[in-house]
C-alpha cells in the first residue's frame, strides 16, 4: 500500500498551500484533486485578497496569473430601474500586501498547485476520493471506490463547501438551507481595450462592484462584478431559503439582474462562454465544524472560512492562510509526538495568529445582520426615493434635504425605532 | 487462491497496446489522405483497453503480473502510464526511429522479438484489431512468430488448472475453446467496462520507474526486417464516401399536430411499433 506522512485532499487555494507548506516542511505530501486539473471544478466571485499569498509566496506577484489589480470599488444600491453607487478610486487599492486582483480560478489553482509540486508535494488529478479511512477511531488515509486506499499519518480536508467528508468524518453535521446561499456566476467575453475604456481602467487595473437591493430581487443576497483581462465575472449570492420560500428560480434572479440598466452598461456586447454555481456557506463563524480530529484538519471552505459582510466577499485568502496553518499546526503535532487531535489542536492558535479565525469572529454577526430584509428591500427603495427627490428638479418647489430624508424614512414601512436598531446592528456588525 | 503456472512463480500476461487517436476526434489529412497523429487527443486502442481489463480481472482473481507492451513513439507513454494507472504492473515501450513506418508484418516480428525478451510469459492478449487501422493482422502475427496456439475474438478469458478457456465469438453464435499456456487471445472490441485509473495506480506513474523504453538493439530485432521499406502494404488510394442526401420531411407547426404526424408516418413506415 502506498503511503505518506500527508494527504490533502482537493488541491484549491486551501489544499495546495497547505500541501506547499507541508511538503516544505518535509513531509512527504499526497495532493489528490477530483478534477482534470486544479481549478476547472473551482468556483468563486472572482477576487483575491493578496496578503495571504505574500506569506506564502513572497514572489508570488511574478508569475502569478493575475487578471487585474482591482483599484476601483463601487458599492451600488439597485431598485426596479434606477441605481445610487459609492465609488471608491485609489491607486493605493492595487499595491503590495493590502493589494487585490481578480482571477481565474482555472488558471489560479493550476498556479497554486504547481507551486506546491515544486515544493516537492505529489499531484494527482481525476481522482476523487470518497471517504475517509479510519480505523480505531482515527484517520488512517483515504478510500476510494471500489476499493483503493492510500495511508497516511494526516489527512487535510480541503475538499470546499460541499463538505462531504467533512461531514463523514463527523466533523460536521448536514447543511440547513437557511446556512448556505446559491451562488451563480457567468464569465462573460469582452474584447480588452471595450473592458479598459468602458470602466475606464489603466492595462492591468481593474474595478469591483457589490450590488444590493434589488439586485436580488429584494431576496436576502447581493450581486457582483469583477473585470477581468478580456471578460468581466458577473454573478449572484442569494439566499437559498429565500429561493425555495419565495419558489423562484436563480436563473430568474441572475437574467432580471443582467438586464438591470446599471449592469447592463458594463455587460453589453459581451459574450456569456461560462456559467457556473456553487454553494456559499453563510453562518461565517457560527457554522464552523470542529476543525481538528484524530489524524485530521479541516481547511478553507470546508471549514467555513468565508467572510461576507457587505461589502468585501472575501474566501480565497482565508483558504490560502488556513492551508499554511493546518501545514504549521501538523508541523507542531510532528514535533510532539503525532498527528492526535490533542496534538493538532493548535491548529487554532495558528489560525489566529493568521487571523482567520479572528476575523470570522470578528464578523460574526455579519450574516445574520445580513440575513435582515429589510437591508435588501425597504432601505434600498428608501435611498433612491430620497435620492430621486434630491436630484429632480422641475419647477414645484424643493425641501430641504433633512427634510425629505425625515419625510422619506417616516413613509417608509418601518417604525423608526426598528430604522435606527438596524443602522446601530449593521455599524457594529461590520 | 492463486495459480501457479510452470513452477513457482505467478502467471506473466503480456498485454499488446497501441495508442490511437481518439475515435471521436478523427482526422484525415486532405493532402497526404493518411490519419492525422501529431496534435490530435489520443486514447488506448479500445480493443486493446477491453483485452487489459481482461488481464487485469484475471490477476483480480489469481496471482498474476501484468506487463503491457507497445511499440511506438515516445507520446505513447500517455497510454503506458494509463495502463499502469489502471492496475498494470510495469510496461515495455519498443521505441526506434527504424521502425517508423513499420506494416502490421515488421509490428507482428518486432513484437515478437520484444515478448520473447521480456521471456517468462503464460498469456498474451491483443485487441482485435485497431481502431485506426482495423486489420486485425497483428495478433495473430505474434502467434505465428511465436508458434503459439491462439483463440481470435476473445470476450471472456478463465484460468482453469493451468489451461486458458476463452469465449469465442463466431458468426453464428459463441464457442468454448480451451488451449494450454503460454497461448495468445485476441480480444473483443466492446466486451467488457474498462477500470478506471485508481489512486494507487496514478501514484506509482507519478513515483516514475514503471516505463522501460528499448530500442531494436536493446531486443536484438534485425532492422533489415522492420520499417517502411521492410512493409508490403501499399496504400493506394483513399477516397472519402460521400453520404447520399437524405429524404428529410419537416413537420412543423402546431405542435401537438405536428407530433401526432410524424408519428403516424414513423407508423406507416414501420420505424416504430404502436
Amino acid at each position: 500500500m502506498e503511503r505518506f506522512d500527508a494527504i490533502v485532499v482537493g488541491a484549491g487555494p486551501a489544499g495546495s498551500s497547505a500541501a506547499l507548506t507541508l511538503a516544505r516542511k518535509g513531509f512527504s505530501t499526497l495532493l489528490v484533486e477530483r478534477g482534470r486539473s486544479p481549478g476547472v471544478k473551482g468556483m468563486f466571485g472572482g477576487r483575491i485578497y493578496s496578503w495571504a499569498l505574500h506569506d506564502l509566496l513572497p514572489d508570488w506577484a511574478k508569475d502569478c496569473p493575475v487578471e487585474r489589480f482591482v483599484v476601483r470599488e463601487n458599492l451600488a444600491f439597485l431598485t426596479e430601474d434606477a441605481s445610487l453607487a459609492i465609488s471608491y478610486d485609489s491607486p493605493k487599492l492595487g499595491q503590495g500586501r493590502a493589494s487585490s486582483f481578480t482571477a481565474l480560478r482555472a488558471k489560479f489553482d493550476a498556479w497554486l498547485a504547481k507551486k506546491a509540486q515544486e515544493a516537492g508535494a505529489m499531484l494527482v488529478t481525476g481522482i476523487r476520493v470518497d471517504d475517509l479511512w479510519r480505523e480505531d477511531g482515527r484517520v488512517r488515509g483515504v478510500l476510494v471506490a471500489p476499493k483503493d486506499r492510500v495511508g497516511a499519518d494526516l489527512v487535510v480536508i480541503a475538499e470546499g463547501a460541499t463538505s462531504i467528508l467533512t461531514r463523514a468524518a463527523g466533523l460536521k453535521r448536514d447543511l440547513e438551507p437557511r446556512e448556505v446561499s446559491v451562488g451563480v456566476k457567468e464569465t462573460i467575453e469582452l474584447p480588452v481595450e471595450t473592458i479598459q475604456e468602458r470602466f475606464g481602467l489603466g492595462e492591468k487595473e481593474g474595478a469591483a462592484f457589490v450590488f444590493a437591493g434589488q439586485a436580488s430581487l429584494g431576496l436576502r443576497g447581493g450581486g457582483f462584478l469583477y473585470t477581468n483581462q478580456s471578460s468581466i465575472s458577473l454573478g449572484l449570492v442569494v439566499s437559498s431559503e429565500d429561493l425555495s420560500r419565495k419558489k423562484i428560480e436563480i436563473q430568474e434572479v441572475q437574467n432580471r439582474f443582467r438586464l438591470h440598466p446599471a449592469v447592463q452598461r458594463w455587460i453589453r456586447g459581451g459574450k456569456v462562454v461560462e456559467y457556473s454555481a456553487h454553494l456559499v456557506p453563510e453562518l461565517g463563524a457560527g457554522m464552523m465544524p470542529r476543525l481538528w480530529g484524530e489524524g485530521v484538519l479541516v481547511a478553507g471552505d470546508a471549514a467555513g472560512f468565508l467572510i461576507n459582510n457587505g461589502y468585501t466577499f472575501r474566501g480565497v485568502d482565508l483558504a490560502i492562510a488556513s492551508g499554511v496553518a493546518a501545514a504549521e499546526a501538523a508541523e507542531a503535532a510532528r514535533a510532539a509526538g503525532g498527528m492526535s487531535a490533542a496534538n493538532l489542536a493548535g491548529y487554532e492558535k495558528f489560525l489566529r495568529a493568521r487571523n482567520v479565525l479572528t476575523d470570522l469572529e470578528r464578523f460574526r454577526r455579519a450574516p445574520l445582520y445580513m440575513k435582515n430584509e429589510r437591508l435588501f428591500d425597504v432601505y434600498p427603495r428608501l435611498l433612491m426615493e430620497i435620492a430621486e427627490r434630491l436630484y429632480t428638479v422641475d419647477g414645484s418647489g424643493k425641501p430641504r434635504l433633512a427634510d425629505i430624508i425625515l419625510e422619506e424614512a417616516t413613509s417608509a414601512d418601518v417604525p423608526k425605532l426598528k430604522m435606527l436598531l438596524d443602522l446601530l446592528q449593521g455599524a457594529r456588525s461590520m | 487462491m492463486s495459480v501457479l503456472v510452470s513452477g513457482m512463480r505467478p502467471m506473466r500476461i503480456i498485454v499488446c497496446i497501441k495508442q490511437v487517436p481518439k475515435a471521436q476526434e478523427l482526422q484525415v489529412d486532405p493532402v497526404t489522405q493518411t490519419l492525422k497523429r501529431v496534435g490530435v487527443p489520443s486514447e488506448i486502442n479500445p480493443p486493446d483497453a477491453n483485452a487489459l481489463e481482461i488481464a487485469l480481472t484475471l490477476k483480480d482473481r489469481h496471482a498474476a503480473e501484468v506487463v503491457v507492451l507497445s511499440m511506438g513513439p515516445t507520446s505513447f507513454d500517455e497510454s503506458l502510464e494509463r495502463a499502469i494507472a489502471m492496475g498494470a504492473d510495469r510496461s515495455v515501450l519498443l521505441t526506434d526511429r527504424i521502425l517508423g513506418g513499420s506494416d502490421t508484418v515488421p509490428t507482428a516480428y518486432a513484437l515478437s522479438e520484444t515478448i520473447q525478451k521480456i521471456g517468462g510469459y503464460d498469456l498474451i492478449l491483443t485487441g482485435e484489431e485497431t481502431t485506426d487501422a482495423s486489420t486485425g493482422h497483428v495478433g495473430p502475427g505474434i502467434a505465428g512468430h511465436l508458434a503459439l496456439p491462439q483463440i481470435t475474438y476473445v470476450s471472456e478469458v478463465q484460468i482453469v488448472d493451468g489451461t486458458v478457456r476463452a469465449r469465442r465469438t463466431a458468426e453464428d453464435g459463441t464457442e468454448w475453446w480451451q488451449t494450454k499456456m503460454p497461448s495468445l487471445c485476441t480480444v473483443n472490441f466492446g466486451c467488457n467496462k474498462p477500470r478506471s485509473p485508481t489512486l494507487t495506480g496514478k501514484i506509482r506513474v507519478k513515483r516514475g520507474g514503471v516505463i522501460a523504453h528499448w530500442s531494436c538493439a536493446d531486443v536484438g530485432i534485425d532492422p533489415k526486417k522492420v520499417g517502411l521499406f521492410n512493409s508490403p502494404t501499399i496504400v493506394a488510394k483513399v477516397d472519402t464516401i460521400r453520404l447520399p442526401p437524405r429524404a428529410g420531411r419537416m413537420f412543423s407547426g402546431d405542435a401537438r399536430e405536428s407530433v401526432r404526424a410524424l408519428l403516424d408516418a414513423l407508423i406507416r413506415d414501420r420505424v416504430i411499433v404502436p
